[in-house]
């Protein structure tokens, strides 16, 4: 904590200077360093195109390109969708340690699709359309998890503890349900759930693209109206509502936004707990700023590039051993824990 | 004028706040006072609707602030809170500026800045504007958090114990500043306030709550007596007249 501290001591020394009247405010030095963090992470961002649309093509561009470049629009679409539903959520929840998947969204999602198939049978669910069949399952994600998780945080008055715990039993009560009918559901329905259900990094359901993307688009525009909203809410409830936010109307707008943003990323990958986390905290360590329209930027950009390079590490250098969610999870889980014993001790 | 009416909140079989009937006026300065658990910091929050109340009715110049858009009640009153923990890394002039947010939504206009500016300026905190707020000291942060309200600019302005944690310097500094905001800027400032004396010396009404009720309300030289006080705090109390201020002391 003392480190930190100095460290931006030292940062903040220079506006100070800078700054000589205090009625003019000029363009802050935090805005210039924004720039420059956005035209890096834009720059990697590039770099890691280039690099998994080229690596190892061998001569076969029309083969590889079309399915490659769909490969990275999947990997882009599901690293903004988590990342921005991180960052709202985290802002909502008032803490930098939960998360939607950690706390159960994407577990909901997976036994709502279950559901589904079960309910309908596997005759009806094979006929519908893919993608009614997601805009189905969206829609269901976004009622439910609104209405449950509006009830989970209440007041906002719950602990950290208390939601951490809250999560982890709704993950596992939410996987268990799953895995039950799982047992239960005959061996065709079972086929079909799987086909629906269980999209991976390296069998990314691209049926979806269109459609996942148009949701993203939506969940996008809808974070960066936002923004005002949630940059106050960044100061915690009781600030929030002095200055006259409508506090529960904008965490109902806002769970509906991250239930619809964590349909998007797991139905075309699957569920990956601890990549919101990671790109984040990230996001958070590079801009240092409370500010939403730069935060929810950044962090998009770092998932993405996160996302692209290292599926590109997977196929190339480690020749598909392994799964990108594995390592993600991984490195995710152990920055996971290093969050919870700092705060235990802070 | 804030009308409260029967306003009623319980936890369980405990009732903390019970049938509290008030008006509080539009100008000057009004203290709370009482001992802890009386219910004074939980009658504050309902009153800026950050509690909800079991039963009866806040009115900020008749609206009802439980039912009106909270925008609507942003821009009459303002609540400084016990300082909580606040995650956001933000500097003294940021936290400033969303004092504005009831008028502006997030987008600064030319008037906003300007109040900005006189709220820095008046908290004494221009040279420390681009400082973040977590490496204030204690009565700096105070300061823009008070800024901070100031900036919003409402007519009533509510203060949860403010003095917490300053020494005596910060705080005479700052119940003068609030007194000052009374005075000659036209606010109602009513706050929690644990030392009877800086209630006695700065406040036009004293309202003394105990066990969940309001049991004395007057002038300051109404509730500052041996009688009035015994009857709040249930302890023996001499009340000394000092250059025209009176001063209790309680500490034998």
């Amino acid at each position: 904590m003392p480190r930190r501290e100095r460290a931006s001591a030292v940062v903040a020394s220079v506006p100070a200077t800078a700054l000589d009247g205090d009625v003019a405010v000029p363009a802050r030095p935090a805005h210039r360093r924004h720039l420059i963090l956005f035209t890096i992470l834009g720059l990697l961002l590039a770099g890691a195109i280039a690099l998994f649309l080229t690596w190892g093509v061998d001569g076969h561009w029309d083969f590889a390109l079309p399915r490659r470049l769909e490969q990275v629009a999947a990997l882009a679409i599901v690293g903004i969708a988590i990342a921005v539903s991180t960052v709202v959520f985290q802002t909502l929840t008032q803490n930098r340690i939960l998360t939607p998947s950690i706390m159960g969204f994407d577990a909901l999602y997976v036994l709502l699709a279950t559901t589904l198939v079960f309910v309908l049978g596997s005759a009806t669910a094979e006929a519908i359309n893919p993608l009614i069949m997601f805009a189905l399952n969206a829609g269901l994600m976004m009622g439910a998890a609104t209405l449950l998780y509006r009830w989970v945080l209440g007041g906002g008055e719950r602990g950290l503890y208390t939601l951490i715990l809250v999560g982890v039993i709704a993950g596992t009560f939410f996987g268990s349900l799953t895995s039950y009918m799982f047992r239960v559901m005959n061996p065709n329905e079972f086929d079909t759930l799987m086909d629906q259900l269980f999209a991976s990094f390296n069998a990314i359901d691209t049926t979806l693209l269109g459609l996942g993307g148009a949701l993203l688009l939506i969940g996008i525009v809808a974070s960066f109206r936002m923004v005002p909203q949630l940059d106050v809410l960044a100061l915690g409830r009781e600030r929030a509502i002095t200055l006259g936010l409508e506090y529960q109307r904008t965490v109902t707008i806002l769970l509906v936004i991250v239930a619809g943003l964590v349909s998007v990323s797991t139905a075309l990958v699957g569920p990956i707990t601890f990549l919101g986390l990671l790109v984040a905290n990230l996001a958070y360590q590079l801009t240092r700023t409370h500010r939403h329209t730069v935060n929810l930027i950044a962090a998009g950009l770092i998932a993405v590039v996160a996302l692209i390079l290292g599926q590109a590490l997977l196929q190339h250098v480690l020749h598909y051993n392994g799964t990108l969610s594995a390592i993600i999870n991984v490195v995710g889980g152990i920055y996971f824990i290093g969050l919870l014993i700092k705060e235990a001790r802070a | 004028m804030i009308t409260i009416d029967a306003l009623t909140k319980s936890y369980g079989d405990h009732v903390v706040v019970r049938d509290v009937t008030l008006e509080l006026p539009d100008a000057g300065v009004t203290s709370l006072i009482g001992p802890n658990g009386a219910g004074k910091s939980t009658l504050l929050s309902m009153i800026s609707r950050i509690l909800g109340a079991d039963a009866g009715t806040v009115a900020v110049e008749g609206v009802d602030v439980f039912k009106a858009p909270s925008k609507e009640v942003a821009k009459k009153l303002s609540i400084l809170r016990q300082d909580t923990h606040m995650t956001a890394r933000i500097t003294v002039r940021e936290l400033v500026e969303f004092g504005r947010f009831p008028h502006s939504h997030g987008r600064l206009t030319d008037e906003c800045r300007a109040a900005v500016a006189s709220a820095l300026d008046f908290c004494d905190l221009s040279d420390l504007a681009d400082r973040p707020i977590h490496e204030l000291s204690g009565g700096q942060r105070q300061r823009a958090y008070v800024a901070m309200v100031l900036a919003q600019d409402t007519r009533y302005v509510l203060l949860d114990e403010p003095l917490n944690n300053l020494d005596m310097v910060h705080a005479t500094e700052l119940m003068r500043l609030l007194r000052d905001l009374a005075d000659n800027h036209g606010k109602s400032v009513v706050l929690v306030l644990h030392d009877i004396n800086y209630a006695s010396v700065y406040s036009d009404r004293i309202i003394a709550m105990r066990d969940a009720a309001v049991v004395q309300d007057g002038t300051p030289a109404e509730v500052m007596t041996p009688q009035a006080l015994e009857s709040v705090y249930g302890m023996a109390f001499r009340v000394h007249e000092l250059d025209g201020d009176r001063v209790a002391a309680y500490f034998r």
